[in-house]
């Protein structure tokens, strides 16, 4: 018996109201919002801020597969980035499925696979879904995270079956480095994705000894939406099965929808209750789970957080995507990371783990030898403060150091328990800081130099974060 | 802190300093020929009088080299030397302990900057390889913090606090319009401070100092052969500089209204000058207005105010060129401009041109024969400091 274990979701604060796209482009219609990472966010990001909401300290990871079809790098490993940044521990390992929007699903399914070998495996998949301006995939994308463990045992929702089916079909593709995706007309992909979701369905409810008016809840994603649409009735199922898309608010977030739609349903479902997952790319996979009574158990445990998110601008988000290149002022351009540097301070660069001295008990934030406060040297113990919420202590507002989101906002934080830090500020109103905010710690991408990205932790208003449960 | 005293046993016989400002025309070679013959035309004394060189310069060039090459010098010891904004300063303490040591009986201290190359805002200084951790914060931001902390512990709202740093920006635009070494030789008009565009937290434009090019120059003797070289020398009474661990910005307890460095390093000063009451014995103090909150906290710092009082007599005009305690009578960072590495060392030229009656439209007639410099590198809360206090007579 295997099962998914925790979920988590995530979605950036920022949201793009569809009209303003069509009110600078001069076009008509636009309904609704797209979720948008800020600027300071990638997939890698995303994915870690939604890991983090199903990694504990006690959670027992064996292996990580990071999935998204917008890696920021290539070559290296994506993986080990979350790996690192949830405090991991070596001897897990972490792998990427990047490149095309399916890996969404084979992680899930290779995560199944390793739970029946009695693997717990974490995956995230996040995206950051962009397009060429006045694009479908620019208005209808969206920008989000989510994460699951699965492993043996039933967890929150077992593993009744799985089955799959696969073609070679022309719907949707990129070339490596290009922006936008490219599509054919919508009514190919629809005429190909039914009959392979029709025969993925038959087959796991078959295996299941179901049958489709047993299942209490259909998730259906994909980037064919007219595919996802039609495939309600060509199953024949009652339209209120059908899992919320998110499409007005959210948008449709590629890789990580299906963990997004399947987080939705998981919050609602009743223990016992069917749920049937459907991806369509590039084939069908269908996903049979059983909520069980440990369900409601684990929402009680992590209440939804309250959703505020901030509008952006089309000039903003065409600016963060790297599209609108604007004025910049006469400023360095920022040094990245070395490499060696990086790897010396990776529990703390990624990690967010300070030190703190055996002898008194002072938290230092970067790790130190020395104690600041006792003056002992080599008396450190580790100690992760990421997951601890912080109050400002004093802030201030910076114009003239370069941001993609001017101005940036520089905040003097004290930890619970101890410890204080200065760092950039992120997903706020500089209007509307007020030294005693509550914030707690986010991890970000603070710049790209050289080719290397520079991630680390910044903080956010304690009520900025978000997570799938907008719709 | 302990630094033994070496009063009155140091003398500084002449002086050179370039204008400061956006020199396009000059380089960082220029700049130090210029300083350098002023001081030593100053002083009398020819280039090979001279036994060895301490040289300032934050970034404009590395080793002995950037000075030897420019003057020529004569296989002669050149110690390159930085300290962040106090790197002027830092030629001159080594300069005078090398004098007084007895290795060496004449010594150059000179520091330079050439920043208008840069074609960039404000400091843009290079950093080390590091984690990319750090955060990248300008100094005005890092500054800016002073004010609402100032304004929080002593109770200044923010009008009043705007009319204090408006005040302080004023006033050294004042003494800076009768300087005609300095980057800015106008008067500001109080609307005009106060209307300036922001660029970190409620600091404007006119609460920041002057980015410059600019070089100066001090010919350093022992005090007993001063008046070979001139009637009018003036005597190093203290030299005091102290880097703090830098615990600020990862302590809880503090809060932003102090530079504990000042504190310590101006204790340190004082005891080896003698010196009691710094408000009523000193002539007149340079201080590092890198920013206009920052002269507000040194008032304090440097024991020149009681804690939580400096912004009242600021508006009140103490420390105005005609008040109880003129500060910055040259017109500070602020107008006169900062070149890193010159900057400590021009707030001695003032001290120089001002003990020996120099200083034309702006001197201090006060009858005080001290003067004290105060010079600052790094941040609140992470800095190192410098004070040293000059006079044109010898104690009793």
């Amino acid at each position: 018996m295997v099962g998914i274990q925790s979920y988590g979701t995530y979605l950036p604060r920022f949201r793009l109201d569809r009209a303003a796209i069509s009110s600078a482009l001069g076009t008509t219609g636009g309904k609704g919002t797209r979720a948008v990472a800020s600027h300071d966010e990638d997939s890698v990001s995303l994915g870690v801020e939604a890991a983090r909401q199903v990694v504990e300290e006690s959670t027992q990871i064996d292996r990580v597969l990071f999935v998204t079809a917008s890696p920021p790098y290539a070559e290296k490993t994506n993986a080990t980035i979350v790996h690192a940044a949830l405090g991991l521990s070596t001897a897990a390992s972490a792998y990427d499925m990047v490149g095309s929007v399916r890996s969404g699903i084979a992680a899930v399914q290779s995560a199944i696979d390793g739970a029946y070998r009695g693997r717990r495996t974490l995956v995230v998949s996040a995206d950051v879904r962009s397009g060429l301006p006045g694009s479908a995939d620019e208005s209808q994308g969206g920008d989000a995270a989510s994460a699951l463990v699965i492993g043996p045992g039933s967890g929150v929702a077992e593993i009744i079956g799985t089955a799959s089916s696969s073609a070679e079909f022309l719907d949707r593709w990129r070339l490596p480095g290009e922006l936008e995706a490219h599509t054919w007309e919508e009514r190919f992909g629809e005429e190909v994705y039914l009959p392979l979701a029709v025969q993925a369905v038959t087959d796991v409810l078959a295996g299941a000894r179901v049958g489709i008016n047993e299942v209490a809840h259909i998730v259906v994603s994909g980037l064919n939406a007219r595919a996802n649409k039609k495939l309600g009735a060509r199953l024949e199922v009652r339209p209120e099965k059908l899992a919320p898309d998110l499409a007005s608010t959210v948008g449709n977030s590629g890789c990580a929808h299906q963990g997004l739609l399947l987080a939705g349903v998981l919050e609602q479902a009743l223990p016992g209750e069917l749920i049937l997952l459907i991806s369509l790319a590039d084939g069908a996979d269908a996903l049979l789970l059983k909520a069980t009574a440990a369900l409601p158990a684990y929402r009680a445990r992590r209440p939804a957080r309250p959703v505020r998110p901030l509008n952006v601008s089309y000039a903003d988000f065409l600016t963060w995507r790297g599209v609108l290149r604007r004025q910049p002022p006469r400023r360095p351009d920022p040094n990245p990371p070395a490499p060696p540097a990086a790897a010396r301070a990776a529990e703390w660069k990624f990690g967010f783990s300070g030190s703190q001295c055996t002898l008194c008990g002072y938290r230092h934030l970067p790790p130190s030898r020395k104690c600041q406060s006792c003056g002992a040297i080599d008396h450190m113990t580790p100690q992760p403060v990421a997951h601890i919420p912080a109050r400002i202590a004093a802030f201030t507002i910076d114009r003239l150091t370069y941001s993609l989101n001017p101005p940036v906002v520089l905040a003097i934080v004290d930890f619970d328990g101890g410890g204080r830090f200065q760092c950039e500020m992120t997903d706020v109103d500089p209007q509307t800081i007020a030294v005693g905010d509550r914030v707690e710690m986010t991890f970000r991408r603070l710049n790209t130099a050289r080719s290397i990205h520079n991630y680390f932790w910044k903080v956010r208003p304690l009520d900025a974060a978000t997570s799938g449960e907008e719709d | 802190m302990s630094a033994n005293s070496i009063v009155d046993r140091v003398a500084i016989v002449g002086m050179g300093c370039t204008p400061f400002g956006e020199h396009w025309g000059k380089d960082t070679s220029d700049l130090l020929l210029d300083a350098s013959q002023g001081a030593l035309a100053s002083a009398g004394i020819d280039l090979d009088e001279v036994d060895a060189f301490w040289f300032g310069t934050f970034a404009s060039g590395f080793s002995g080299l950037t000075l030897s090459q420019p003057l020529k010098i004569d296989h002669r010891p050149v110690t390159r030397m930085e300290n962040m904004c106090a790197t002027g300063s830092e030629t001159l303490r080594n300069a005078a302990y090398a004098v007084a040591s007895g290795a060496y009986d004449v010594a150059m201290a000179i520091g330079v900057e050439k920043l208008k190359d840069s074609g960039m805002s404000g400091l843009a200084a290079a950093q080390p390889p590091g984690d990319g951790t750090a955060a990248t914060i300008s100094a005005p931001a890092s500054f800016s913090l002073l004010s609402p902390a100032y304004q929080q512990k002593y109770g200044v709202d923010d009008k009043l606090m705007k009319d204090v740093l408006t005040h302080i920006a004023w006033k050294n635009h004042q003494n800076g319009a009768k300087n005609p070494l300095a980057q800015f030789r106008q008067q500001v008009s109080k609307e005009a401070i106060c209307a300036s565009p922001l660029v970190a937290g409620s600091l404007g434009i006119y609460d920041c100092s002057g980015v410059a090019d600019g070089s100066a120059a001090a010919i350093v003797v022992r005090a007993e052969d001063a008046h070979r070289y001139t009637d009018r020398p003036i005597y190093i009474k203290a030299l005091s500089l102290a880097a703090g661990p830098g615990t600020g910005p990862t302590d809880p307890d503090y809060d932003y209204t102090t530079f504990t460095e000042v504190v310590r390093s101006a204790e340190c000063a004082y005891r080896q000058a003698g010196v009691i009451d710094p408000r009523t014995e000193l002539g007149f103090a340079e201080v590092h207005d890198c920013f206009t909150p920052t002269e507000l906290v040194l008032m304090e710092d440097l024991g020149f105010a009681a804690r939580g009082t400096a912004w009242k007599q600021v508006l009140d005009g103490a420390f105005d060129l005609d008040g109880d305690l003129p500060i910055n009578p040259d017109g500070g960072l602020k107008s006169f401009g900062h070149p890193i590495g010159a900057s400590g060392l021009r707030m001695l030229y003032e001290c120089w041109l001002q003990l020996r009656g120099e200083a034309q439209a702006r001197q201090i007639d006060n009858g005080r024969t001290l003067a004290l410099t105060q010079n600052l590198g790094g941040r609140p809360g992470a800095c190192v400091s410098f004070v040293g206090i000059v006079g044109s007579e010898l104690s009793a």
